[in-house]
């Protein structure tokens, strides 16, 4: 679903924020990229969702490699994308159902069909009783999931998030998890950035974890390391026995 | 599964009532920019009546030439020739030139103004009364006032006043309507000079309702941001800034109208009384059904306009950060 391949994203003022980054993200995989802040997360879903375009190297999204997709065609492009935003960026002049339709709107379906649809994604997020309330009125739980909701209201094939439970506390973190991981089970392909090791481990999903732009696998550091050092050890006993 | 996730299924409505859709969405897009006017009602009516006043200015200007062309058309009718007749010439001879011209086929009425009658008007109208008493005799002619017939042309005019010019007791030709030339000339050059205000005031328009909606922008600049976003296209973000311009205009021109009606109605009354002075049946001229309309039309073309330039300018600038 997502081939990122040899990335680097270099800001103005020098400063890399991904370098020579490449990873796979299967189809039906719900993955979490994880790391400190700067180690590059929010660059990379901002490279897939095109707020960014790469300075060297391919982002290819459901077969589309996003270098190719000019200015005028990012909407479309970004339609067929859920995302779920650390602050929900919602309309707070609007209520919790046509926020939730707003991406129905923008892809021209009618007022019944969207209100249908719209219901049925608030149903999912258990909100359906709220589609008349104003956001502001709601928990930041609950507006999360109204966020929720309107990423996955027009069905997209790919989910991704940044730091969606940044600003929960582990109850309502861990509903929203799971939330994302009913998606899952029907086939959606999710990406969510965070720093919250405990909960992922909780959930046991594939993590890729990124420090300074980079890959970075501890763990797999440490294998080979020790299979190095059990080669070379190895090897001297070769020597000896000669 | 597979089905639902082919990207038309997934992405675009189903294609029968789709212009149902859109007209139903340019609607709720209209009637929401609407509804945000309502909510800051004195912001949005100061806007549309800067947007009047400047509609309603030159729609008066074009008004008042008009009018001043239509009181002069009926000046048109009256092309008096005066034809002065030598000082030695008496009043019988000038009575029987009146019947010679009389009789012609182009002439309508010939009147004869005698010396004594011109200078007893002179007296009266100029001012000088007293003093014209020490003249010892009358400077003035006898003038005949000829009026042509109502089929002239600009040539049988001119034939006219060459065979008045030609007879042996003419002194000298006065065709009195030269001044209604000069005074179209005039309403020529006043209706070009509001044609070039109009055009600098359609300007302002523009300038005034891009400001307006380039403010409008900036405040909901998150809302645009986040539209983005999710997908919006710009033509869907522009929209309802391109109705809310399109709201102004409208509101403009109505209100300009019923600027102008107003003004007309002020000046009915003391015109009606003017007209009465001169007994003349002279009624004030309004703006006509197609005047309105382009009153109104010019409005919401200028607000249309207005904003688009502003959603242009300032709309590609906001991008999801």
């Amino acid at each position: 679903m997502i081939q990122v391949e040899n990335v680097t994203k270099r800001f103005p003022g020098g400063h890399d924020a991904l370098k020579g980054l490449s990873l796979n993200v299967d189809k039906g995989e719900m993955v979490f990229v994880t790391g400190h802040s700067g180690a590059g997360k929010s660059t990379l879903l901002r490279l897939i969702a095109l707020i960014e375009r790469p300075t060297s190297g391919h982002v290819i999204v459901d077969g589309q490699n996003t270098r190719r997709v000019p200015r005028r065609k990012i909407p479309a492009y970004r339609r067929q994308i859920g995302m779920v935003f650390q602050d929900h960026k919602l309309l707070y002049d609007r209520k919790v159902f046509d926020n939730v339709a707003l991406p129905l709107i923008i892809a021209g379906f009618s007022d019944r069909d969207a209100a249908r649809k719209v219901r049925a994604a608030l149903d999912q997020v258990s909100l359906l009783h709220k589609e008349n309330h104003f956001p502001e009125t709601l928990s930041s739980g609950e507006q999360q999931r109204v966020g929720i909701a309107r990423a996955i209201v027009s069905r997209p094939k790919l989910l991704i998030a940044d730091e969606p439970t940044g600003n929960l506390d582990p109850d309502l973190s861990l509903e929203v998890m799971r939330i994302f991981r009913r998606f899952n089970e029907v086939g959606v392909t999710i990406l969510i950035a965070s720093h919250d090791t405990a909960l992922i481990d909780q959930l046991g999903c594939r993590r890729i974890p990124l420090a300074n732009g980079m890959l970075h696998y501890e763990e797999e550091e440490d294998v080979v390391a020790e299979y190095v050092e059990r080669l070379s050890v190895q090897t001297e006993q070769a020597e000896w026995r000669q | 599964m597979a089905a639902v996730n082919s990207p038309n299924l997934l992405h675009a409505p189903p294609s029968s009532g789709r212009f149902l859709n859109w007209l139903v969405r340019h609607a709720s897009t209209g009637s929401g920019a609407l509804q945000r006017l309502a909510r800051q009602p004195f912001a949005s009516f100061m806007t549309v009546l800067v947007i009047a006043v400047t509609l309603a200015l030159p729609a008066a200007m074009h008004l008042v030439i008009k009018n001043a062309q239509s009181i002069s058309a009926s000046w048109d009718n009256a092309l008096d020739f005066s034809v002065y007749l030598n000082t030695g010439t008496s009043i019988e001879e000038a009575r029987r030139l009146a019947d010679i011209i009389r009789q012609r086929a182009d002439v309508e009425q010939v009147t004869l103004i005698t010396s004594a009658e011109a200078l007893q008007e002179f007296r009266e109208q100029s001012g000088f009364g007293e003093s014209l008493d020490h003249l010892t005799a009358n400077p003035l002619p006898h003038t005949l006032v000829v009026r042509p017939g109502t089929n002239h042309t600009e040539v049988s005019m001119s034939l006219l006043n060459e065979e008045l010019g030609n007879l042996p007791e003419t002194d000298f030709v006065q065709v009195d309507t030269e001044w209604v030339r000069r005074f179209h000339a005039i309403l020529d050059i006043l209706q070009r000079s509001i044609a070039i205000g109009a055009a600098l005031l359609g300007a302002a328009i523009i300038i005034i309702i891009g400001n307006t909606i380039r403010l409008d922008i900036q405040n909901r600049r998150d809302e645009i941001e986040v539209t983005k976003l999710i997908g919006a296209s710009s033509a869907f973000v522009r929209r309802p800034f391109l109705y809310s311009g399109l709201w102004y205009g409208l509101g403009g021109g109505l209100l300009a109208l019923a600027l102008v009606r107003y003004g007309l109605y002020a000046l009915e009354a003391p015109v009606t009384r003017l007209a009465g002075l001169y007994s003349s049946p002279f009624n004030i001229l309004s703006l006509d059904l197609a005047e309105s309309l382009a009153i109104v039309a010019a409005g919401m073309t200028l607000g249309l306009a207005g904003s688009w330039v502003a959603a242009a300018r300032h709309m590609r600038r906001i991008e999801p950060r």
